[in-house]
């Protein structure tokens, strides 16, 4: 081979970049995120059911949170019904989060989720209540929500 | 015609992964063997097509320059565009693979009327070079985006990409620039092909599948981001599975992604026998990873043949009798 010797180490090159992915995993387990669906809130609940069915919300729950966004302060609509006819207050606090937060801190922890600091090992995303954090976290995603919805530092004192 | 027949490939590979996508007992084959398969045949025919071009000799140097080459030394040298140093072939070949140096000096040809007759007229043509740049820019930062899916936890660069494409905070999802950018270049490097009659004439469905091929990754990445929702979680927890070789299936992935996965396989494995080898070709283009020091250097052919050479001297030894009595003159007794 003529260059052989630039040509190998660039194919080297090539071949490591493309396998970052294993070397970078290698070793770990396959845990996936661990999801808190045990919360207080949720285990008083007769019936286990979120405002939709949860394969709908794993996948869609941005664009619900969006809809109910333009709902309750574009159109002034507070009531959501959902695709079984049910009815749920449109709001963050005491729908979403009445269940999917962790108990007593729970109010503490979400309105001020900045001194929230189990379970979240992302540095960009560490504002974000447990329960959000776990997938988002694990996916990289980070939720806008708590740019606007938090509680000044001076009123947490 | 050479449209249609890509174009049907695509869809014949697209109802394929439907199929796929709706029986539930061949999830495990296009969501983990087919992948497998394709990474290894993409990896492995890139080295196999890198190697075997490295084995074709270039004896000389054959530089295609723009400018002046180094002479004598009041004359000012164009150091990168006819470099004469490593380093000069370094920040050529860097313009070129990032920044397509070549296509930006791309011109275009036209017939014009003129005063007496039809006159001849060259002028620039930045448009391709801009598509390109686009599109491959775009397709770059796309793939490092997707990295998020095969690393746990994700590199602060890939995140910071990540942000940097979706500045714009429109949406939920909110839309990446990047995919907006790559439709409208991808489309424009279609339409290009049929608009323009030359470009059309000399256009295969070698030319046309790649290109449907990308649109249908990009189509089916951006449906699957924005209208038909898949699990996220899960279709991380696949990949992370592939990347640590502990294969898991989720259950309940939309059929989107494993079109979209299908794709991507099926293009990754296409890779090293199409024309999207340009990728490792570039590098080894010999008219720009060489220095033009053909006056400095001796360059010497190093499979020449050791050519039997029978010299004079030689031929009198042999024939001298004999051109002795022939009355010859020859040069020794």
């Amino acid at each position: 081979m003529y260059k052989g010797g630039k040509i190998i180490a660039s194919l080297i090159i090539f071949a490591a970049l493309f396998t970052i992915p294993f070397f970078y995993n290698m070793g770990k387990v396959n845990a996936g995120p661990d999801v808190a669906l045990d919360t207080p809130a949720i285990q008083q609940l007769s019936d286990k059911q979120c405002v939709e069915s949860p394969e709908f919300m794993r996948a869609n729950h941005m664009k619900l949170l969006n809809q109910w966004r333009e709902e309750a302060v574009r159109n002034g609509q507070t009531v959501y019904i959902n695709s079984q006819g049910k009815e749920y207050p449109i709001s963050l606090q005491d729908t979403c989060l009445k269940c999917h937060a962790n108990g007593s801190a729970s109010k503490v922890a979400l309105s001020n989720p900045a001194s929230s600091t189990t379970g979240v090992s992302n540095p960009a995303i560490n504002e974000s209540p447990e329960f959000c954090a776990s997938c988002h976290d694990y996916s990289a995603v980070k939720p806008k929500c708590w740019s606007c919805h938090f509680e000044p530092k001076e009123a947490a004192k | 015609m050479k449209v249609l027949y890509s174009f049907i490939t695509v869809i014949v590979l697209i109802i394929v992964a439907s199929i796929g996508a709706s029986i539930a007992n061949l999830h495990y084959v296009f969501g983990i063997i087919i992948p497998y398969l394709a990474f290894i045949m993409f990896v492995g025919g890139f080295i196999y097509r890198v190697v075997k071009w490295g084995r074709s000799p270039v004896p000389f140097r054959i530089p295609t320059t723009i400018g002046q080459q180094k002479s004598l030394p009041w004359i000012k040298q164009n150091k990168i565009e006819n470099p004469s140093s490593a380093f000069g072939v370094i920040v050529r070949m860097a313009m070129e693979v990032l920044l397509f140096r070549s296509l930006f000096r791309n011109t275009k040809t036209e017939l014009r009327e003129g005063q007496n007759g039809p006159e001849l007229s060259y002028g620039s043509a930045k448009w391709l070079w801009l598509g390109s740049l686009f599109f491959h820019w775009s397709f770059l930062i796309i793939i490092v985006r997707h990295l998020r899916f095969f690393m746990d936890p994700v590199p602060f660069l890939v995140q910071a990409f990540e942000s940097v494409d979706g500045i714009l905070q429109i949406g939920l999802p909110a839309i990446y620039l990047t995919d907006v950018f790559i439709l409208i270049a991808v489309t424009f490097l279609f339409c290009r092909r049929l608009v323009v009659p030359q470009v059309r004439y000399i256009s295969l469905p070698a030319d046309f599948f790649p290109l449907f091929m990308i649109m249908s990754i990009a189509g089916t990445g951006i449906l699957m981001r924005y209208f038909f929702k898949v699990d996220l979680v899960a279709v991380k927890e696949l990949a992370i599975g592939l990347a640590t070789f502990q294969p898991v299936l989720p259950t309940d992935i939309g059929p989107m992604f494993f079109i979209h996965i299908f794709l991507v396989s099926i293009l990754f494995a296409y890779f090293p026998m199409s024309k999207l080898m340009h990728m490792g070709g570039i590098f080894m283009s010999p008219t720009r990873n060489m220095m033009n020091n053909s006056r400095m250097v001796r360059h010497i052919n190093p499979w020449n043949y050791d050519v039997e050479v029978h010299t004079y001297e030689h031929y009198e030894d042999e024939f001298r009798d004999k051109m002795k009595k022939a009355g010859l003159p020859v040069e020794k007794e």
